[in-house]
């Protein structure tokens, strides 16, 4: 048993803890150290909670937290990195669901009833705001999860008048939460109940009409609500640790939403009010003009080899075919044949922020060839080959030269600029923002079709042959 | 098709228009390839070396100019080798057709179709058949070969046993081709680098290979509409030459690239910039053969003036290298003009049509003008002449304006919320806030290759709602207060142990 001021000062250690933990992230080398510091803020938080004043059923504490243990670790253990943002969306679940149980658990706390009025009314508040933060990051995690693993159609689903019924469930929420908290006891629950009702439904329905271009974005939004969630359950327990820990997260989630955003061109609203990929103009763009030619692999192969200086993008679909190893091994090859390889990197590549950067370093790809988007452009003119492997709408030209086109402003990797573009490619089929692609029918642009991994790993046959 | 390369006439030419493997190439492309005997001795190439590549060999020009039906050459013809020319022939070669008005007429009249390489104008598509950027490029990496030869100390600092070295500061003037190639050569060999160029746009690139670039500060730019530098107004080139002489006195090596087309070269360095140069520096001027950019250079020779300075007026051509490039760039052009097979003269093409200076017995020169440079937005031009000054200070103006009432809207709801509020909840509220202001500092700063694993981390943080469920858990299982803060507590920890976990997987996974 420890007292509550040393409690206090446990709980400060642990948010300078996990402040240092984020801050460490800010480079490679001291990352893993940034992993330790919240490792072990969290082990001293959750040991100054358990052996603090009050605290019951410490058995089932136990048995809960080594269950749950097991189920993260074998979770984590098991999870593919290219399915990485699956695991991250339904973990952002658990905190939402976690956030809802908490709320309705304080609410259910004889303790609170004893509180003052203004006091008892605030609580109230801040129960009904946590659990509706808490059910909109459960559901929508869930649904997203659902889009990212492919069980539901990654299309956004949009409905007439869907903004007009957001609004309406919104002001149902708030005319229930106004009832809630004119109620003593636990006599509210049932307005409680609805408005969860309503929450979750809202969560499905908003990440239902995102479109799966925009996955990335959703992703980090719902990163921010599971942390808004947790400071919203701080706040009802009046703890101000998981206040600070709360809001940490939440500012991650929303600074990382804004990244995304602006390396896609388009404002945070336009992307949360969803229906991005069904955008109406894309029967205007632009005729297509030229040929699209294809080549084998043996001819990409002698293309590399004459090479000097390669550059490759890749995209969703090497995460997909999990061509990354194959891929560093051609790298190998051709750097030992002298050449100079690197990687181009757009900022939404993949389905995650970051998302290229973790499948290149699961394959040991040193980080120090692996380049962003505006480091890289400047050199593509003097590029002999770029390959794009499995990556669409981050090198469509029309984003610098259509207006027409939906993601028309967004910056781009300018891989047409260089002396000869490989596009690796399963079909002909359109990107994830559903818009065409004009510089497959450039002329300096090659088709290879095929899965990724399967296409790498014949172009390496040759190259080695 | 037969394509001919001939040896080349002038002494002081080392370099020949194809090597093995372009003779290679241009098989490749379906013509027949004839080198006269000893056409690349001078650049290392044998006799032999040609045959096995599959070229066949002739013994006289004469063959050459009368049997082919193209021929690739370096240097321009001489008298004698146009009249040996047949009719028709197909010339690739250096023509300088602004300074050889006779020449051209004498391979109109013989209805000679001459290419000058020389001429090739300067856009993006023709740039893999630029001559002028490929020899440049040559120019710029020997210049600083030479310059270190002449200058006797090493061009990196080092910190040794025996003493320091002090690096060597090189002044790169005129920041083409050449001069960022020289940029480039001094920069890896470890010399302090400062690069001059009339164009402002240019700052960039020099920047991007690793000089610095000196401006003087007046506002006059000397870009063109084709991509060379133009003439500079009086003031500046005063300005110029002061900037100059600090800079003489300073610097170890100067490199000057500096031309203009169809005129002598600017003189850039006088005698004054010289006497002010320490002994043992040295001055590569690479436009000694249009009459030097230093007012003491002389055309081909090296000399050390009385007060020790080495000028360089003369290059190795490194004509292996040289040919090489040279070659590929002609391969390319015929490659644009149809191969073998379909080898036609197209007057539409942009490039063609103005490097084809001699067509059908008439002279084609000069050619229509062809802007290089992105032409700037005119919208850009309205800006400039609003005085920058005044507009930042309006939109500062603005800023603070609109800051304002945005502070004193936050403080009135913050003053609302406190009159209303318990302080208890004061108390967190300030807590939150502050760390909501310590996650956006801290969050900005991570690594954009960090951000699957930020997440994952934050994911693993945010599991601290744990503690929610530990505060509620009491020893009655039964109580459902009890049973949601179990499944609290368990979805929770599923959440750290996971997060981390992964977390700490990936970041396993990054390395140098």
């Amino acid at each position: 048993m420890i007292v509550k001021e040393i409690q206090i000062a446990a709980y400060l250690f642990s948010s300078i803890l996990f402040i240092l933990s984020l801050g460490g992230l800010s480079s490679q080398e001291s990352a893993k150290r940034g992993v330790f510091y919240g490792i072990i803020g969290m082990i001293i938080a959750v040991l100054a909670t358990v052996l603090g004043q009050g605290v019951q059923g410490h058995v089932y504490i136990i048995a809960a937290i080594a269950v749950a243990s097991v189920i993260g670790t074998l979770l984590a253990r098991k999870v593919e990195m290219t399915s990485m943002p699956q695991l991250v969306a339904i973990l952002h679940s658990f905190v939402g669901l976690a956030a809802v149980l908490v709320g309705f658990g304080s609410y259910l706390d004889p303790k609170t009833h004893a509180l003052g009025s203004t006091e008892h009314t605030i609580h109230l508040v801040e129960v009904f705001i946590g659990v509706f933060i808490g059910a909109i990051t459960f559901t929508g995690s869930i649904i997203a999860w659902g889009k990212l693993e492919g069980k539901i159609r990654s299309k956004p689903l949009l409905y007439p008048g869907r903004h007009a019924v957001n609004i309406v469930m919104l002001l149902a929420c708030i005319v229930l939460g106004v009832m809630f908290t004119r109620e003593h006891g636990t006599d509210g629950m049932m307005y409680l109940y609805i408005m969860t009702a309503i929450a979750c439904f809202i969560g499905v329905m908003l990440v239902m009409a995102i479109g799966g271009a925009d996955m990335p974005v959703v992703v980090s939004m719902l990163n921010s609500y599971s942390g808004w969630a947790a400071s919203a359950a701080g706040f009802m327990l009046g703890n101000d640790l998981l206040i600070v820990t709360g809001a940490l997260v939440g500012s991650s989630g929303a600074i990382l939403s804004i990244i995304m955003c602006e390396a896609m061109n388009r404002s945070f609203i336009s992307v949360i009010l969803g229906g991005f990929g069904e955008s109406s103009s894309t029967g205007e763009a632009q005729a297509m003009e030229g040929e699209v030619t294809a080549m084998n692999h043996e001819e990409v192969a002698d293309l590399l080899k004459e090479a000097k200086s390669v550059v490759i993008v890749p995209g969703y679909g090497m995460a997909v075919a999990k061509a990354q190893y194959p891929i560093f091994e051609m790298v190998q090859v051709l750097r030992k044949a002298g050449k100079k390889v690197r990687f181009a990197i757009h900022p939404v590549a993949g389905r995650l922020p970051g998302h290229m950067n973790v499948l290149l370093a699961e394959a040991n790809v040193p980080y120090d060839i692996v380049l962003e988007m505006d480091e890289i452009n400047e050199d593509l003119p003097e590029t002999d080959v770029v390959m794009v492997i499995g990556a669409n709408d981050v090198v469509n030209p029309g984003a610098q030269d259509d207006p027409s086109s939906p993601i028309y402003g967004m910056p781009v990797i300018e891989a047409w600029k260089a002396e000869k573009v490989i596009v690796m490619k399963r079909s002909m089929s359109v990107g994830y923002a559903g818009v065409e692609n004009p510089l497959f029918y450039k002329p300096n642009t090659e088709m290879l079709y095929g899965d990724a991994k399967v296409s790498v790993e014949k172009i390496l046959s040759f190259l080695k042959a | 098709m037969k394509v001919g390369i001939p040896s080349e006439i002038s002494a002081n030419e080392l370099r020949v228009a194809a090597t093995p493997k372009t003779v290679k190439r241009l098989q490749k492309q379906g013509f027949d390839v004839y080198v006269q005997h000893n056409a690349g001795i001078k650049a290392n190439f044998s006799d032999k070396e040609f045959e096995d590549a599959g070229a066949k060999l002739v013994h006289t020009a004469e063959e050459i100019y009368g049997k082919c039906d193209i021929v690739l050459k370096v240097k321009e013809p001489s008298i004698e080798e146009v009249s040996m020319m047949k009719e028709g022939l197909v010339m690739l070669s250096y023509l300088w057709p602004a300074q050889n008005k006779d020449l051209l007429q004498k391979l109109a009249d013989k209805k000679v179709n001459a290419i000058a390489m020389d001429a090739i104008p300067r856009i993006s598509r023709a740039q893999k058949m630029d001559v002028l950027s490929s020899m440049a490029n040559i120019a710029g990496y020997r210049s600083v070969i030479e310059g270190s030869y002449h200058f006797g100390r090493f061009l990196n600092g080092q910190i040794t046993a025996a003493g320091k070295v002090e690096p060597a500061k090189v002044l790169v003037i005129g920041a083409g081709v050449a001069g960022l190639a020289a940029i480039g050569a001094a920069n890896s060999l470890g010399a302090i680098v400062r690069a001059f160029d009339t164009r402002k746009e240019v700052a960039e690139q020099i920047e991007s290979m690793g000089a610095q670039f000196l401006t003087v500060e007046i506002e006059e730019d000397g870009a063109t509409a084709s991509g060379y530098s133009k003439e500079m107004s009086k003031e500046f080139i005063e300005a110029e030459m002061a900037l100059f002489k600090a800079q003489a006195a300073e610097v170890d090596i100067i490199i000057t690239t500096a031309q203009i087309p169809g005129r002598e070269a600017p003189k850039l360095i006088l005698d004054d910039h010289v006497a002010v140069m320490k002994p043992g520096s040295v001055i590569v001027d690479l436009a000694a053969s249009t009459g030097g950019n230093c007012v003491l250079t002389k055309n081909g020779e090296v000399y050390t003036t009385p007060n020790g300075v080495t000028i360089v007026g003369k290059l190795n051509q490194l004509p292996s290298q040289a040919s090489q490039l040279y070659g590929n760039n002609l391969c390319h052009l015929l490659d644009d003009m149809g191969k073998a097979e379909k080898f036609k003269i197209d007057m539409e093409d942009a490039v063609v049509s103005r490097a084809m200076v001699t067509y059908n017995g008439k002279i084609n020169w000069p050619p229509q003008p062809l802007p290089v440079s992105p032409a700037k937005p005119k919208v850009a031009a309205t800006v400039v002449t609003e005085d920058p000054k005044v507009v930042a200070e309006r939109k500062n103006k603005k800023e603070t304006t609109s800051m304002f009432v945005r502070l004193g809207v936050i403080g009135l709801m913050l003053l609302l919320l406190g009159k209303f509020a318990p302080s208890e909840f004061m108390q967190h509220f300030t807590v939150f806030v502050l760390s909501v202001f310590i996650g956006w500092q801290v969050i900005w700063n991570v690594s954009h290759s960090l951000h699957t694993p930020l997440m994952a981390v934050t994911n693993a943080i945010s599991g601290i709602i744990i503690v929610g469920g530990l505060l509620q858990t009491t020893d009655d299982l039964s109580s459902p207060m009890t049973i949601l803060a179990f499944v609290a507590i368990l979805v929770a920890s599923i959440n750290i142990v996971g997060g981390f976990f992964v977390t700490h997987r990936m970041l396993k996974m990054f390395k140098k």
